[in-house]
């Protein structure tokens, strides 16, 4: 299949990473920022190809595994209103609050719907105007133009039976938190290619001047990754830090206007608290004025108070790159995907869960028999 | 469009108390049901052989007996209707056992409102699948339930085959075997996934329907040692895998280079975020053999493919090289992929 099978190449693959061994001389800590980054990276086995010195650590870039849990309890407490019809994106839905998760209300009698665009969900607000549609918007910098373009159309057409419950969180951010902690192992990153796509990769400039790490702005295949990866290895035996583009296929330095335009009539930044890192300033994006009429919270009067997570998960550290999911004392024992204590064991690009799918610890091996 | 399944990421099990649309997607789930209310109720060695089919000595005739039940929306889809679906289902359970599928049993739950056209077109399908697959409908019948309390058509079909080939099943496959596929994987899934949501792609989809007595036969005749026989449906192949590497106590190690997949289905799959592994067949068999009658079996087996082998650890985990050289575990799919499709 073209522009996939090229960058899933054994050949390629062998061939960066053996430059990736000839270029290296310190062990060094990676972190891919993204999430999709790491299913590929577990799934393709990536690491097997990758020299020992090599340690890569994965980010925080799983929407689902950062909104933080009041949300989600906000969430159900929306979806249970009976003029309520609730959309989301599929994997919103497993994700638990404090007590149950959407999956949970749905299977209660919610009327909730798992929709692929949020124009969807403006859809069903025009066919069901007696029922209030709303819109969990959840996501990075990626999914923020089409939520915006829904509550654009909605204004536009009048609509008054549509609104959105905003969880937008913001990359460089997030990044900025992560090399400011005292616990920061992490010497580059490797930035997530679709988010920017969108929003281009100015704004991680200042951070690699500020931090002097490299930055390689890498796609989501196996060939991106290792070319990501060895681009990153060569700034850092370098000793340079600047910010590099792998993806260039898909990424210019100012991402797209038209996206960033929509984005920016339709939201502004604002605070977010991130599951399992905490409140990072300006790391999120709300509704302006003009368009808060559309804010879920606001229209359903909807409380949001904080609440509590499992003691046990570590999903902070492992969000931050700290630790990885096996090192984890609950990973595949009490913390399943059937029975998840905390978001990154739920979506499908939470680091966790693609350790238990893919890379789980082999039980011991039976005697033969 | 809203749509009602969700992706391949886990779903976590919201509670124990209801029932979730995983726990008839052939997963884990699944499992866990039979394991703790339907064993412990119905519990016979026959049952406890887990199989699709059960295999029974009636006044020394060796039997195979089987049902299945068919939801599937839309009701005529490329490639076939709820009507094959319900014939071939059952036809291949039994062909599974070694049996030659005979006799069919069908009941239908009819909604209200039905039009009679649909139900004449799902029924002229049913009878040209049991012609092709050699098998006749001996007994019936028909229910009809209120308006919204049904999804047009619901079949549930039995079928008795007499056994001609006995061979050992999943405690028969020995250390070293080759694990073949009869062909591409994922059609009728993608084919049911891309109808139902107004997907087109450049090459037209097809389910992959169809009875599999006749290439079963084909290999027993040829004197193949069939180790182990599991058609793909639910769950798609490493559904399949992992049961066999759990019930067996083997690893299963396989190749993503070689494991066919067409064009059409990979980019949905790509599309949609789906694992082809994951994803519904309705006319596809995985077959175990001892390594070197594999070259035997592509040659009865035109579209099959060498996909793996098993052990040498009997530790029952499913493995994958992945095309760049790396390794994974294949894992049971834990909550649904796509719910109601067979």
């Amino acid at each position: 299949m073209k522009f996939l099978d090229e960058y899933r190449d054994a050949e390629a693959s062998r061939r960066l990473a053996a430059a990736i061994k000839a270029t290296l001389h310190h062990p060094w800590t990676i972190m891919e920022v993204c999430g999709g980054q790491t299913h590929t990276i577990v799934k393709s086995g990536l690491e097997d190809l990758l020299p020992a010195e090599i340690r890569l650590v994965h980010g925080p870039g799983c929407p689902v595994c950062v909104t933080p849990i009041e949300l989600i309890d906000t969430a159900i407490a929306i979806s249970r209103r009976p003029e309520v019809i609730f959309t989301s994106f599929g994997d919103m839905l497993r994700v638990p609050g404090s007590s149950r998760s959407l999956l949970d209300a749905k299977a209660q009698g919610a009327d909730i719907r798992i929709v692929y665009s949020p124009l969807d969900a403006v859809k069903l607000a025009r066919e069901n105007p007696e029922r209030q549609v709303v819109f969990f918007a959840v996501g990075f910098e990626t999914t923020a133009p089409p939520n915006a373009m829904a509550v654009w159309q909605a204004a536009r057409l009048g609509l008054e039976n549509f609104s959105v419950l905003v969880a937008h969180v913001l990359v460089p951010p997030a990044m900025e938190a992560i090399l400011a902690s005292p616990a920061c192992q992490v010497r580059a990153f490797l930035a997530p290619g679709h988010v920017c796509t969108v929003e281009g990769f100015e704004d991680y400039e200042p951070l690699a001047q500020r931090y002097r790490v490299p930055i390689v702005v890498t796609g989501f295949e196996p060939v991106d990754l290792l070319e990501g990866v060895l681009m990153a290895v060569m700034q850092l035996e370098a000793g340079r830090h600047e910010v590099e583009n792998q993806y260039c296929r898909a990424v210019q330095r100012s991402g797209n206007r038209q996206a960033r335009e929509a984005v920016n009539e339709v939201f502004e930044i604002g605070e977010r608290v991130w599951r399992g890192i905490g409140e990072i300033p300006r790391s999120g994006l709300r509704l302006r004025e003009a368009y808060r009429r559309f804010d879920a919270v606001n229209r359903f009067a909807a409380e949001v108070t904080a609440a509590p997570e499992p003691a046990e998960c570590i999903s902070g550290l492992v969000l931050r790159g700290i630790r990885k999911p096996v090192e984890c004392a609950e990973f595949g024992a009490r913390c399943t995907p059937e029975h998840p204590l905390g978001a990154p064991m739920v979506s499908s690009e939470g680091a966790c869960a693609a350790y238990y799918l893919y890379r789980r610890q082999r039980r011991e091996p039976a005697h033969a028999r | 469009m809203p749509v009602d399944f969700t992706l391949q990421c886990p779903v976590p099990l919201p509670s124990d108390e209801r029932i979730v649309l995983a726990h008839g997607g052939g997963g884990r789930l699944t499992q866990r049901l039979i394991e703790t209310i339907f064993l412990p109720a119905f519990g016979n060695p026959a049952l406890h052989e887990r199989h699709d089919g059960a295999a029974l000595n009636v006044n020394g005739q060796r039997l195979a007996f089987s049902t299945d039940s068919y939801v599937v929306r839309p009701l005529i889809f490329p490639g076939g209707t709820i009507g094959d679906l319900a014939v071939n289902g059952t036809v291949n359970d039994l062909a599974m056992c070694g049996a030659r599928p005979l006799y069919l049993s069908a009941a239908f739950i009819l909604e209200e409102g039905l039009p009679m056209e649909t139900l004449r077109a799902v029924v002229e399908s049913m009878r040209l699948a049991a012609e092709r697959a050699g098998v006749t409908l001996v007994t019936g019948d028909t229910k009809v339930v209120d308006k919204g309390k049904g999804d047009g058509i619901f079949i549930t079909t039995s079928g008795i085959g007499a056994v001609e080939h006995t061979f050992t099943g999943p405690v028969g496959i020995q250390p070293g075997d080759a694990v073949i596929v009869s062909g591409p994987l994922g059609d009728h899934g993608i084919t049911i996934l891309s109808v139902r949501e107004g997907l087109e792609f450049d090459a037209p989809l097809a389910s992959d329907t169809r009875p599999l007595w006749e290439p079963v036969d084909r290999m027993f005749r040829a004197g193949i040692d069939v180790h182990c026989l599991r058609d793909l449906t639910r769950g798609g192949l490493s559904s399949a895998l992992n049961e066999l590497a759990q019930t067996r106590g083997i690893s299963i190690q396989i190749d993503e280079s070689r494991i066919p997949v067409r064009e059409a289905v990979r980019g949905a799959c790509e599309f949609l975020g789906l694992d082809p592994l994951y994803v519904a067949n309705e006319g596809k068999f995985v077959v175990f053999v001892p390594a070197g009658q594999a070259d035997g079996v592509l040659e009865l087996l035109p579209e099959a493919a060498l996909i793996g082998s098993t052990g040498p650890s009997f530790d029952p985990v499913v493995t994958m090289r992945s095309r760049i050289g790396g390794t994974r575990v294949v894992d049971v799919l834990s909550g649904e992929q796509l719910p109601r499709i067979c």
